[in-house]
């Protein structure tokens, strides 16, 4: 790759060995795709929930942050995604001392190395929007396919490592949604329904991220009517991310980059169409049990008008089964001085901050609460959970309340 | 002896040798993966039940989220990790794991490498040449 002055100075250690290693990092990914060179970012976005990282990436945070302050700290703004905890919840979530130990210890060290530990990821919704044509370094995958595709912003998916080495470093190697010519459609699909429902929504994306099937290919969907709201898109972007692994989707007509369908699709693109049935059978799929053991709502954490939506199902009923709304640190205490806090929590709900519900040891969660038939009605989240040994069921925010109540989750 | 040679136009790490372990299918060791008992977990995928440690994993592509960054690090601590990385396509998360983990891992292929290497086959994987051998 080539690199200009400053980075062979980084390189070189001049500037310390923190942002010499994490240079070193991006080099060794940037040589394998490709990357020409570096391209300056102005935010970083960092996954790094404590069940990933494990005891190995906590000592090798510390390893960073015992270096000598001057040289180790982020040189752009950057954020975290969830932790793997909201501590004032953890027996709820039957977390041990040690997992709460371990989160402790990440934190501390990443504030050392000048993170913000904003703990969310929908900080397209509530920290700062990256602007069209801004190159970022966002993690979390619901993140970067709103930034890239609503946004019109340009980021990979960039993992832990990679995003604090953008942070560190004030740069991406350049491959990638970087480019333009790698933001254009390879593929048409035609969308005969539009969700109303967020769980609709997460379900057409997961359709058409299974269809779309690997990271590179970058959709261009037509048919849709109307104005998606920001909470749609935010489903439908996460789910396509999580069941395709896609960072990147233009919708004809509304989305930045796709005023017009000629101006992101050339002639002669494959092209596909999407129905109802389609959508309607994904979420069949996930209908495996009518009983129901906790109801989440997370992934991605909720927004202040999901929050009040759910505070108005709520009134009223009393719930036989836990029910978890997880949302960020920045809209938690607008919830709570809104009432809507108190509203779900008075029916037997609680409302977690900071974490969100895959990334705080699922596995564990479920071992030590017995839960094991979870609704939500998050696409996403049922694409996750299988894997954690949960049979996870998809269904609209108020047939999850109705289940909440009766314990029975209503077939539809 | 025979032998068979597919190069990769992505390659990354250290010359390793070991048994395949072959599926057209996904990976994410978030969705996948028991990381603790070293085995793909995900009821759905083609390598259920199936035991991954020092087997070199011969995969379609990349699925999921972000955490395999961090994931392969940690698998590689505790030793219940994959020899290697062998996919037709990979996404960046993939690629800044194995850099972090040291994961050796070669991707882009000109056949469908999920179909052209057996599974269980004994092979050699060399990033600096950007080649798979199958010795068989």
């Amino acid at each position: 790759m080539k690199l200009d002055d400053e980075e062979k100075d980084i390189l070189a250690g001049k500037a310390g060995f923190v942002p010499q290693q994490a240079l070193q990092h991006q080099i060794k990914v940037g040589e394998f795709f490709g990357a020409e060179n570096m391209v300056p970012v102005t935010q970083a976005h960092l996954m790094a929930d404590t069940e990933s990282l494990g005891e190995a990436g906590v000592r090798w945070l510390e390893g960073l942050a015992a270096t000598v302050d001057g040289q180790r700290r982020v040189r752009i703004p950057t954020i975290t995604d969830p932790r793997g905890t909201d501590f004032a919840n953890a027996d709820l979530l039957g977390q041990t001392s040690a997992m709460l130990d371990l989160e402790k210890r990440a934190i501390s060290a990443f504030e050392k190395l000048g993170v913000a530990m904003t703990n969310t990821c929908i900080n397209y919704q509530t920290i700062q929007a990256p602007t069209r044509n801004e190159h970022v370094a966002f993690g979390d995958t619901g993140v970067v396919i709103y930034s890239n595709s609503i946004c019109g912003a340009r980021s990979n998916f960039e993992g832990g490592p990679s995003a604090l080495a953008a942070g560190l470093t004030g740069r991406t190697p350049r491959y990638g949604f970087h480019l333009p010519e790698m933001r254009r459609a390879t593929m048409r699909v035609h969308v005969e329904f539009t969700p109303t429902s967020l769980n609709g929504w997460g379900a057409l994306g997961g359709v058409i991220g299974r269809i779309a099937g690997n990271y590179w290919a970058v959709p261009v969907i037509e048919g849709i009517e109307g104005a998606p709201k920001s909470d749609q898109l935010k489903h439908f972007g996460a789910s396509m991310a999580s069941f395709g692994s896609i960072a990147l989707f233009h919708l004809a007509g509304l989305t930045p980059e796709a005023g017009k369908l000629t101006d992101v699709a050339a002639h002669g693109l494959p092209s596909l169409r999407v129905t109802r049935a389609d959508v309607d059978e994904l979420q069949r799929s996930y209908h495996t049990d009518d009983q129901v053991d906790v109801v989440v709502f997370s992934a991605p954490q909720l927004s202040l008008f999901e929050l009040g939506d759910l505070a108005g199902l709520c009134d009223g009923r009393r719930f036989a089964v836990p029910l978890l709304a997880v949302t960020s640190p920045q809209v938690k205490p607008d919830a709570d001085r809104m009432g809507y806090t108190a509203r779900i929590e008075a029916a037997g709900g609680k409302v977690l901050s900071g974490m969100c519900f895959y990334q705080s040891y699922a596995r564990e969660i479920s071992e030590a609460r017995g839960w094991k038939r979870l609704a939500t009605n998050s696409a996403k989240l049922v694409n996750i959970l299988g894997g954690y040994g949960y049979r996870p069921m998809l269904a609209s925010m108020e047939s999850c309340v109705d289940a909440a109540v009766s314990g029975k989750l209503a077939r539809t | 002896m025979n032998t068979k040679i597919f190069r990769a136009r992505h390659a990354m790490g250290r010359t390793v040798r070991g048994p395949t372990l072959v599926a057209k299918d996904g990976f994410s060791a978030r969705y996948d993966l028991d990381r603790i008992k070293g085995i793909f977990c995900r009821p759905s995928h083609k390598l259920a039940g199936q035991s991954y440690v020092g087997k070199i994993l011969v995969l379609d592509t990349a699925k999921g989220g972000v955490a395999t960054a961090w994931m392969l690090h940690e698998m590689k601590s505790r030793g219940i990790v994959p020899l290697a990385l062998v996919f037709n396509s990979v996404n960046p998360i993939l690629a800044q794991g194995a850099a972090l983990g040291d994961v050796s891992m070669l991707a882009g292929f000109d056949e469908d490498i999920t179909a052209a290497v057996p599974n269980g086959a004994e092979v050699e994987v060399n990033p600096e040449m950007g080649v798979l051998t199958v010795v068989d």
